[in-house]
């Protein structure tokens, strides 16, 4: 006997009033970061030991100001999205659940968004 | 809210297995990567005051104690990428198997030390270049 009602049912979010989203969200940006995150690598191997101007010059190159931007974004969003996960697994007082989500979140927008102006800023100055 | 009343977690009931170390080690490496971005923000900012902070964020990172820590963040970052990747295989509903699980689990550690050593090896090139 299905004990739900029909509106939960024509809801379709389960248990958790939340859906897929948040299982989505994270494979979406985990299959997003693989080509990021492997340029990123290859990109960083060329720059070891590389000077400012080398730097720039990197960011310079046309699209890597756009790869930066997306990989600094997808990369901070699929970290929320982990960390909430640890978090929700074991911190188990409502209170300091609900504080530590919190904290991540914001340190995480602070990170990316501090990346994503520094980024912008090498890539604009002359 | 009290937690005295709530089921034991697997890891307190279970002998550890191998796949069970791999899963774990999947979250490690993602808290681990979590704090990476520390550097990598650390790195990004620094660029954008100048050549002087620039050049001391890459100093910090190029010190023994730099290199260290990005060597295991390296690690890190291929065995959450290969696992990670695994996971999508999972996801997909392919590799389910005993056999299959075990064996991806082995081609998760060696492809993912390989890229560490590959990667590590082509750095001290570019380094040796310059």
């Amino acid at each position: 006997m299905d004990m739900r009602s029909p509106l939960a049912r024509a809801r379709g979010l389960g248990s958790a009033k939340d859906g897929v989203a948040h299982w989505w969200a994270q494979r979406v940006t985990a299959v997003a970061l693989v080509p990021l995150t492997l340029w990123f690598v290859v990109s960083v191997v060329s720059l070891v030991g590389a000077d400012y101007a080398a730097y720039k010059a990197w960011v310079g190159i046309q699209g890597n100001v756009v790869l930066l931007v997306l990989l600094i974004v997808t990369l901070f969003h699929h970290t929320q999205l982990g960390l909430q996960v640890v978090i929700e697994d074991y911190v188990h007082g409502e209170t300091a659940k609900v504080v530590s989500l919190m904290v991540i979140k914001f340190t995480v927008v602070l990170l990316g968004a501090s990346c994503v102006l520094a980024v912008l800023r090498v890539s604009f100055s002359t | 809210m009290k937690s005295g009343n709530r089921p034991l977690s697997p890891f307190l009931m279970y002998r550890p297995q191998f796949t069970s170390i791999l899963s774990i080690t999947h979250r490690l490496t993602g808290i681990a990567l979590a704090a990476g971005t520390l550097l990598f923000t650390h790195w990004l900012t620094s660029a954008a005051y100048g050549p002087e902070a620039f050049a001391r964020a890459q100093a910090l990172i190029g010190s023994v104690f730099g290199r260290l820590l990005l060597l295991g963040w390296t690690l890190a970052f291929f065995y959450h990428l290969c696992n990670g990747i695994r996971h999508l295989a999972w996801d997909a509903g392919w590799g389910f198997e005993l056999p299959r699980l075990k064996a991806t689990g082995w081609v998760v550690i060696v492809v993912s030390i390989t890229l560490t050593v590959l990667s590590w090896a082509a750095g001290y090139a570019v380094r040796g270049g310059a």
